[in-house]
């Protein structure tokens, strides 16, 4: 990676945005939307890191997972190849198409790989599918150096790259996919290095996370979340939230909601106030969960298959607006960025810290 | 003068502002511009859009009326003039703030009027036509926060306001039923203290109509500060 992407060797004051929407009657919309969205907020990046998101993207190939990587080499390409040929039924590859553009540099290699578990191998893994693709994720990031899964779920995908998101959307030919959600972001790394990795948003299986803020208690969740054989080897501290959601809602079965009460918690106080049944469920996440509390700013979009989730620390130290126009709901840092693709909406307003918001496909 | 915004950054649009000899200014299609009208003198600027972050930051006098929402931050530090703004406003509206006035129509953001403070001749207000969000006054050494709630929506303020207000006045049109910390007091507003508000209350209701009247016939709530120097013993026994 080059030094000059390292925090510190560029210092613009300025902060993270984030942006989404989701169409709720299934709608598909192709990227130009969620890139004029994020970029009104350009003032909010450095040019460091710049994502998106898309769901309902590959609808040809809706029942594979869909790998999104980077290579640093052909060399780990060829390694990983192997890896994934050993394990997946691979029914597609490609380089993802890109647009060159003078503003985005120092790519790395950037392929796509539709898969299917081998059946042979999951009987004989005996995990269910979901786990086993996640499982080989985190063995290709932490122990294939150079090579990194950004993105592997059923019917989205991820793109992401150094450099203004206006010009990550450009560069990934984002007008050419339709999708029913998407979800931006616009980086300012302060604590790691800008670098490809590094970028938002941050994806296991169809869950993807774009966030603004700081995790104060990022090593105590990282620490918390690594017992239960997560891996945190993409230097920055979002990727704990991704993977908080992955292993509360996924594996431990909780719904998004109850995710969030551990996350962004009441205070005891507020605790104490709330009615009996409210408060012994609150309790009890809190116990049971204390170290994947959530602490210091954020405001995060969460997407998913067939919705979104927004919350802010219980705090409120980072902006976000919520706003609803027919069917589509808008979800961003600024008012503007809202503006920007909806100029008139039917409602506009701003949750409150640890107010969960919640937008979904209509079945 | 009008200024068409749409397309014009930042920076660029607040050197037109500033470079401006006229003392009416019309900005429209504004759409998140960042610190316009800073450090405003005199003149009268209106814009049209969602105005951007740290929107008269600075403001020494002057007006600034924002016909759409406003972001975060605004009024930052402004030491006179004053600000309207049409829609909703975003976080920490008014921070630090020496003198003027901000008058918003719907609702405000959380940590509005974080640490005002007053000094002699220069009284900061701010005056909330909806309901505030959590924080509101946090620190507050001086200057006046109205929270008129004209919508009657079910909670006027958010919890944590007023936490460690020390000076200014805080009235909430209607009942606080959040907790408040030990070191302010509320009580109903009585017609003395209306009368303090009554020219706040015009001037909100000549930018965004309503009757005065109507409504100061509900019940205020007055939080002050419960004794002149309520941190004296927080840290220390002497």
């Amino acid at each position: 990676m080059e030094s000059k992407f390292y925090e510190g060797a560029v210092r613009i004051p300025s902060g993270c945005a984030i942006s989404g929407f989701i169409n709720r009657d299934g709608r598909l919309s192709d990227g130009g939307a969620i890139i004029r969205s994020i970029a009104t907020m350009h003032d909010r990046s450095n040019g460091l890191g710049g994502g998106f998101a898309g769901y309902g993207i590959y609808p040809e190939y809706k029942d594979y997972y869909a790998v999104h990587m980077f290579y640093e080499d052909t060399f780990v390409k060829k390694q990983t190849e192997e890896f994934l040929d050993e394990h997946f039924d691979i029914i597609n590859l490609s380089k993802i198409p890109v647009r060159k553009t003078p503003k985005i540099v120092d790519e790395p290699l950037i392929w796509r790989y539709f898969v299917k578990p081998l059946p042979t191998k999951l009987a004989e893994s005996q995990l269910d599918e979901d786990e086993f693709v996640s499982r080989c994720a985190f063995r290709i990031n932490t122990f294939m150096k150079g090579a990194y899964v950004f993105s592997c779920g059923k019917n989205m995908g991820a793109f992401k790259a150094v450099g203004y998101p206006e010009d990550v959307g450009e560069f990934y030919r984002l007008d050419e996919y339709a999708a029913y959600s998407w979800i931006a972001h616009g980086r300012y790394p302060t604590n790691t290095p800008g670098w490809w990795g590094g970028a938002h948003p941050f994806c296991l299986l169809d869950f993807a996370v774009v966030h603004n803020g700081e995790i104060s208690s990022y090593d105590a969740n990282r620490r918390n979340i690594e017992m239960y054989g997560y891996k945190c080897n993409l230097q920055t501290d979002t990727e704990v939230i991704t993977y908080i959601f992955d292993y509360l809602v996924r594996k431990r079965g909780l719904t998004l909601r109850e995710a969030c009460k551990v996350i962004a918690a009441p205070f005891w106080e507020q605790i104490d106030r709330m009615p009996e049944k409210e408060r012994r469920e609150a309790e009890y996440l809190r116990r049971v969960y204390s170290g994947l509390l959530v602490t210091g700013p954020f405001s995060v979009i969460l997407g998913y298959t067939g919705g979104l989730l927004a919350i802010n620390d219980r705090l409120k130290l980072r902006g976000m607006v919520v706003a609803e126009k027919g069917n589509t709901t808008y979800i961003a840092s600024e008012e503007c960025a809202i503006r920007a693709i909806a100029p008139t909406v039917d409602r506009i307003y701003a949750p409150k810290g640890g107010e969960v918001v919640i937008a979904e496909v209509n079945r | 003068m009008e200024i068409y915004a749409k397309g014009i950054e930042s920076r660029q649009l607040n050197e037109i502002i500033r470079g401006c000899k006229d003392d009416k200014i019309v900005i429209r299609g504004v759409n998140g511009q960042r610190f316009i009208a800073c450090g405003l003198d005199k003149k009268d600027v209106t814009a049209v859009g969602t105005i951007g972050n740290g929107a008269g930051a600075y403001m020494q006098g002057g007006v600034l009326r924002v016909e759409g929402s406003a972001q975060d931050a605004t009024g930052d530090t402004m030491n006179g003039g004053e600000i309207y703004v049409g829609g909703r406003c975003g976080d920490a509206a008014g921070y630090a703030m020496r003198g003027g006035g901000i008058f918003i129509k719907g609702d405000v953001g959380y940590r509005a009027g974080v640490h005002m403070k007053q000094y002699g001749e220069h009284k900061p207000v701010i005056v909330v036509g909806g309901t505030a969000g959590c924080f509101l006054g946090e620190y507050l050494a001086g200057g006046v926060i109205v929270v008129l709630n004209t919508e009657n929506k079910e909670n006027p303020v958010g919890e944590d306001m007023a936490r460690g207000m020390h000076g200014g006045r805080i009235y909430v049109r209607g009942r606080v039923t959040v907790p408040l910390p030990v070191s302010v007091t509320a009580r109903k507003a009585g017609s003395e203290d209306m009368l303090f508000i009554k020219p706040y209350l015009e001037s909100f209701c000549v930018a965004f109509g309503g009757s005065i009247k109507e409504l100061t016939s509900d019940e205020f709530t007055l939080i002050l500060p419960a004794a002149g120097n309520p941190y004296k013993r927080l840290y220390v026994h002497n």
